[in-house]
């Protein structure tokens, strides 16, 4: 009797137990705290190129004196186009050195905005958009679709190294839903085979047209009936 | 961010700090220098009426369309005119911020002329949209970046303020570079910068591009976010209008007010107090996403109905206005409608409140009856989740729970006397953090336990029979 008195105790303690704590950073889709890779260290040197240098004194030109820091997300962002769309921690240093700020405030900000990518990413970096809007219409297929295609895992790196897959939140493009975007581009209104068309260009290293994909269509379809009408006279 | 004000509107006197004494806050009623008036009809908007003249980016975007459209016409004159002029332009004409929570612009503008005490003052500009269904700030700066460049001038000129920080999502890569292209022309030709348009006032523009987070729509935490920190809202007061940018005066206005404002003055803010009914006056941008044959975003007059809305310019609901299910009328922070509200409800700020959801920025999204209602909202808890900065535990720990809560509810794996612990976490959450994405985290939970709770239970009997009482049903 005592024993399933025991066993009965011990199932409702399973049945109601669960993690208290459920904060961000243990849910977050990327680590918050770096960990040193071959890739990604701090002994890797870091610099800004001759033209970038230039950018960056315009981009610090536009803050008033004593408060420069605010240049630091344009430089983040500056520091990860130049390093193929990634952030290593070499770069954060080179931008605290040029802001003049501790290495910790350059940390705080690259782990709070989701645009600061802290691992190496493939050469396009496919972010599709999942939330309601694109979802109503279909961005599930499309997700599938680019996984299949790719060979990405959401949040991994297809194994020839040039794809990245992430899943991201609105991206603002809602009338065109569903859509993605690659690298700096939108590419809008799509359909599962839009979605493969693009990818396959990629693969050969084409660029797509940006935009959206339905008034292309629209055009199509209104040239055709030209020429159909054309054809029947 | 949506919404970011809405609280101020709705909440108590108490919130409000120094704007307490100015404004009178009874369910949304600001005063307002409006009369009545006996206009029953609302919209379609006549072409002549409209703002944005190339929304579909069908002309040309630079200097040259821009001029040829009346974007800079007297400017000068407007200028001139002075401060007092513009700002009671903008109070006649009653516009309402277009960011979501609908603050009277022309009384934002007059919190600036206190007197000077040597500080610099600023105008932000929010373009950090990120509210899902939300994509009219997108079309103006891509397609009428002038409208806003132009805007930020006069808007600059009525506060005196010396410079304006445009912060752009920094998704928007392609709308950023033609904003700069819009700002370059516009120093080139002398109408912004040293002796803007010949005026003698000094004002410069910069671009400002964020780096992806939602929260930084939130004017605080926007005002962080260019001053190179972690985009977390701060407490208010003290308000921006005190200690904003930099620690200076600082204003923060939507894109879409801002590029309203040129056209409100050059037309007379009688003219544009002459469309919608009184204190929700104007036109605006609507977004129509989701389940419709045309999706598309559309200059209409406020207070028009949200059927004719989506039957003239979004060809309809697929399968017909039958098929509606349900529509959350202004981006996903407002509460969602269901099909026999949306046959009547007229779209501005007073239409909705009524209909107990908001205006928020006009993204209406249209859900048929093949969707799935709690997936849907599901998938916007997931959005705040992924979005909520951590700093107010209600926020950061009640949205995981809701997630967590809501995605068991998408199978029916819960019991129904949890539908009233969700709505105690939403009402325990909404209220008791710094900003306002708290609160619109909890109404879409509140909307869809108020109109759906019938589904809801629904499932979880479904649920229920299938697999036999569920864990939670066993354990409460």
């Amino acid at each position: 009797m005592l024993s399933s008195l025991r066993s009965g105790v011990q199932g409702l303690w399973r049945a109601s137990s669960r993690a208290i704590q459920t904060t961000a950073n243990l849910q977050h889709d990327s680590l918050f705290v770096h960990r040193d890779t071959p890739e990604d260290n701090p002994s890797i040197p870091f610099e800004f190129t001759p033209e970038n240098k230039k950018r960056a004194e315009a981009l610090l030109a536009i803050y008033p004196e004593g408060h420069k820091r605010g240049a630091m997300i344009p430089l983040l962002d500056l520091a990860q186009r130049q390093n193929g769309g990634w952030l290593p921690i070499s770069a954060m240093h080179k931008v605290a050195e040029l802001l003049n700020l501790p290495r910790m405030r350059v940390y705080e900000v690259a782990t709070f905005y989701t645009m600061f990518i802290r691992r190496p990413i493939g050469k396009y970096h496919v972010q599709v958009c999942t939330t309601t809007p694109c979802w109503l219409r279909g961005s599930d297929a499309v997700l599938n679709a680019i996984k299949e295609a790719t060979g990405c895992e959401v949040g991994g790196n297809s194994p020839c190294g040039k794809f990245s897959v992430s899943e991201v939140e609105c991206l603002g493009a809602c009338v065109n839903a569903p859509m993605i975007q690659v690298n700096d581009d939108y590419y809008e209104d799509l359909t599962v085979e839009d979605t493969k068309e693009i990818i396959d260009k990629l693969k050969r290293d084409e660029k797509p047209k940006p935009g959206p994909r339905y008034i292309s269509r629209q055009i199509l379809i209104y040239e055709f009936n030209i020429l159909y009408l054309v054809t029947r006279s | 961010m949506a919404g970011a004000l809405a609280r101020i509107i709705q909440g108590s006197k108490s919130h409000l700090g120094i704007i307490g004494p100015l404004a009178t806050v009874n369910n949304g009623s600001v005063r307002f220098q409006q009369t009545e008036s006996t206009k029953t009809k609302f919209g379609p908007l006549a072409d002549s009426d409209r703002i944005f003249t190339n929304l579909y980016g069908r002309h040309d975007w630079r200097l040259k369309g821009a001029l040829r459209r009346g974007d800079w016409y007297m400017t000068k004159e407007i200028m001139l005119k002075g401060t007092d002029w513009i700002v009671n332009e903008l109070k006649t004409s009653g516009l309402r911020g277009r960011g979501g929570a609908g603050f009277p612009t022309g009384m934002k503008w007059s919190f600036m002329n206190k007197p000077s005490d040597g500080r610099p003052k600023y105008l932000v500009v929010n373009a950090d949209e990120g509210e899902p269904g939300t994509c009219k700030d997108r079309e103006i700066m891509r397609h009428d970046p002038h409208k806003l460049v132009e805007g930020c001038l006069i808007a600059g000129k009525a506060m005196g303020a010396q410079a304006a920080y445009i912060y752009i999502r920094g998704e928007f890569y392609n709308e950023a570079s033609n904003l700069q292209v819009a700002i370059a022309e516009a120093y080139q030709a002398g109408l912004i910068g040293k002796n803007a348009c010949g005026s003698g006032y000094d004002f410069d523009v910069f671009v400002h591009r964020g780096a992806g987070a939602y929260i930084c729509g939130e004017e605080t935490a926007l005002i962080e976010s260019i001053e190179g920190k972690q985009g977390k809202p701060r407490l208010k007061p003290p308000f921006p209008a005190d200690v904003g940018l930099f620690g200076c005066p600082t204003t923060v206005n939507n894109v879409e007010t801002i590029a309203v404002a040129p056209t409100i003055c050059r037309r007379g803010g009688k003219w544009f107090a002459s469309f919608g009914r009184p204190r929700n006056s104007g036109t605006k941008l609507f977004n129509i996403s989701g389940h419709v044959n045309t999706p598309c975003t559309v200059e209409e007059e406020m207070s028009i109905p949200l059927k004719e809305l989506i039957e003239r310019h979004a060809g309809g609901v697929t399968g017909g206005w039958d098929n509606l299910l349900a529509i959350i009328p202004g981006g996903s922070s407002t509460p969602l409608i269901p099909k026999d509200v949306c046959e009547t409800v007229l779209m501005d700020f007073d239409g909705l409140v009524a209909a107990q959801t908001s205006l928020g920025t006009a993204a209406i999204i249209v859900m048929d009856k093949s969707t799935d209602i709690v997936k849907a909202i599901a998938r916007l808890i997931m959005f705040y989740k992924h979005e909520s900065c951590g700093q107010c535990t209600p926020c950061r720990e009640g949205v995981s729970w809701m997630n967590k809560i809501i995605y068991r509810f998408v199978d029916g794996n819960a019991s129904p006397k949890e539908i009233d612990m969700l709505w105690e976490i939403s009402k325990q959450i909404e209220g008791h953090t710094i900003c306002a994405l708290g609160d619109g985290a909890a109404w879409p939970v509140q909307g869809l336990i108020r109109h759906f709770r019938p589904e809801l239970e629904r499932r979880m009997a479904d649920y229920a029979a299938r697999h036999g009482p569920s864990r939670a049903e066993r354990l409460y």
